[in-house]
């Protein structure tokens, strides 16, 4: 009984550390697990070279792509050690028919240089999908051929998903009886 | 109006690289690139003379009897024809996005519940089950299959909002009427089981709001009784016969290369002979333990989307009659006190619950941090659900992937050198809700 014990505390404690050292990697960019879902860490440079390489291994879908504005996300980032975190993040998930299987992609975009790499050209799935992105937080995507808003008004002043895009309050006048 | 003279719209960049899948789109061209500004300006101008290759750019919608709720579409003409169009959405944008970031996670299914409005508890089922997922709990068999009851009869409904109206749209009017008739029969049972007709929110984070009502099988049995003999009518009145045929047969074609690399989903991409469904490729709920069929088509035409649609509605009442022998019994919701409220009458006799009661609904439960995308089968196609939890009792960031949304982009390829009586049909046959659109 004892001895089952101590085995159980020596494997709590080793398991962290055999894990620890090897990073799991796919295409040369760190994996992470999130909630046993697959996610790949994407340098932003290798936007547009990771998803072709998707392509190439059978990733057939471009599912979703959308972006998280972390200017005010006080939690810490379930990044890897490598990964520096930046305000924006853009994400697209991927979907293989022949394997039946998700992947997640996550980039890193810096506030001052907010811009990628489009996925038009390898994913045209991506087309409205990143308009949209760029319409409610203001990434632009290289590349693309009609970064134009597409929910809000082409007038529009502002990127109303960012965090410190102000939300106001209308006016509305009560008239007394 | 006026002619225009755009050079062919498509990236500025030459096509250098063909790996991508851009190069499976052979009708990119088709989809027209111009904003309101350029269209202004076009209308100002004067038209050339002696031109024959003159094009007109008409607008059709928002407000149009055909286009599905505020669909504006701007179509360049050749005569009659359709050469090139752009879907202009956003006329229903409300931000609901940024809504659901101050909302709690309780609140959350009433807000996203009004996106896709023919279909609210995919809605809620598809963030329900991306709260589920951030917090980790499991919830109860009966919940799970309560909410595969309420989805596949959500199902039901939402198709057959489509029969009537793709039935309106086409001139079918007796079929816009009969449609919404056994609709409401439908309607009738959610409203007896979540007390609303539409925007429930009925499935919730730990569960659903309620158990179901004394007598509900007696209702889905009398549901499963009425339909099957109207959807033969249906195949009376419309699937053999040789107008709607006419009408639907060989318009709005595309092909599956085309709409996988446009990433549309459901029975668009169904209608193309892709046999991708989610409750059977990548089962959520028990859709592993019910048995069905995945309905598809062969030529990727609109008669294949409504054929599908209408099939669907069979399988569906498969599942339910196998929902009504495998319902099991038990707590229709997650006993966990941090998520779930206590039943009313615990808060009389325990000062803990009522406790609990208070906190969940005025701070909301804290969701550990994290991220997670859910997907679910909807009426329409993948409806995925991105939430990105800070350790709060709000979503920091939540993302709705409306499938209608992405769908719309097959429109100008299944439009190009049609007629407008066909790009009616096509608009019919993709069937998009503005409000999953817009959000």
């Amino acid at each position: 009984m004892s001895d089952e014990a101590t085995d159980d505390t020596t494997e709590a404690e080793e398991l962290p550390e055999a894990a620890g050292p090897e990073i799991e990697t796919a295409y040369d960019c760190p994996v992470t697990w999130s909630r046993g879902q697959k996610v790949i860490h994407v340098e932003r440079d290798r936007w547009l070279e990771v998803a072709e390489a998707l392509l190439a291994d059978g990733w057939n879908m471009c599912v979703d792509v959308t972006a998280v504005d972390y200017l005010q996300y006080e939690a810490p980032r379930d990044l890897p050690a490598d990964v520096a975190p930046e305000r924006f993040e853009v994400v697209a998930s991927f979907i293989s028919h022949a394997s039946r299987e998700r992947i997640r992609a996550r980039a890193q975009v810096p506030a001052d240089d907010a811009t990628i790499a489009s996925l038009y050209r390898t994913y045209p799935g991506t087309d409205y999908l990143e308009r949209e992105v760029f319409d409610l937080m203001g990434i632009v995507f290289d590349g693309h051929p009609d970064l134009s808003r597409i929910l809000m008004p082409e007038t529009w002043d502002g990127h109303p998903l960012r965090k410190d895009y102000a939300v106001g309050a209308i006016p509305v006048q009560f008239k007394a009886s | 109006m006026t002619i225009t003279d755009e050079p062919a719209a498509d990236t500025g960049v030459p096509e250098t690289r063909s790996d991508g899948q851009l190069h499976r789109l052979p009708r990119r061209d088709a989809v027209l690139r111009m904003s309101e500004v350029r269209a202004a300006e076009l209308a100002d101008s004067e038209p050339l003379d002696g031109e024959n290759d003159q094009t007109m750019l008409m607008n059709m919608g928002p407000s149009h009897p055909s286009t599905h709720g505020v669909l504006r579409l701007m179509l360049e003409l050749d005569g009659e024809t359709v050469i090139r169009s752009k879907p202009v959405v956003g006329y229903l944008h409300t931000g609901m996005e940024k809504t659901g970031e101050t909302l709690t996670y309780l609140q959350g299914p009433t807000n996203v519940t009004r996106m896709d409005y023919a279909s609210p508890l995919f809605n809620e089922l598809v963030f329900s089950l991306a709260t589920e997922a951030l917090i980790g709990i499991e919830i109860p068999p009966r919940a799970t299959w309560i909410r595969m009851l309420m989805s596949e009869m959500n199902r039901i409904s939402s198709h057959l909002l489509f029969m009537a109206t793709n039935g309106m749209d086409l001139g079918a009017v007796s079929m816009m009427i009969y449609g919404w008739r056994e609709r409401e029969q439908v309607l009738r049972f959610f409203q007896k089981v979540t007390g609303l007709r539409m925007n429930h929110n009925y499935i919730r984070p730990g569960g659903v709001a309620a158990d179901l009502p004394d007598g509900w099988r007696d209702d889905v049995l009398h549901l499963m009784d009425m339909l099957p003999p109207r959807l033969e009518e249906y195949d009376t009145l419309m699937t053999g016969q040789p107008i709607w045929r006419d009408r639907l047969q060989g318009v709005g074609i595309i092909s599956a290369d085309e709409a996988i690399a446009l990433s549309a989903t459901g029975p668009i991409l169904r209608s193309t002979g892709v046999t991708w469904d989610l409750r059977r490729d990548m089962p959520y709920l028990a859709y592993e333990e019910v048995d069905f069929d995945v309905v598809v088509g062969s030529y990727g035409d609109s008669f294949d989307r409504y054929a599908i649609r209408l099939n669907e509605i069979r399988e569906s009442m498969r599942i339910v009659h196998q929902i009504l022998e495998k319902m099991p019994e038990g707590d229709y919701r997650a006993q966990d006190a941090k998520v779930t409220p206590p039943p009313r009458a615990r808060i009389d006799e325990s000062m803990e619950a009522l406790i609990h009661h208070f906190k969940i609904f005025t701070e909301g439960f804290k969701v550990p941090e994290g991220e997670v995308y859910v997907a679910v089968e909807s009426p329409r196609g993948e409806l995925g659900c991105y939430i990105v939890s800070d350790g709060g009792p709000k979503p920091y960031r939540m993302h709705i992937r409306g499938p209608s949304f992405v769908n719309l982009q097959t429109m100008p390829h299944m439009m190009a050198d049609s007629l407008i009586a066909d790009a009616v049909a096509v608009i019919s046959s993709v069937d998009p809700i503005l409000g999953e659109v817009d959000r």
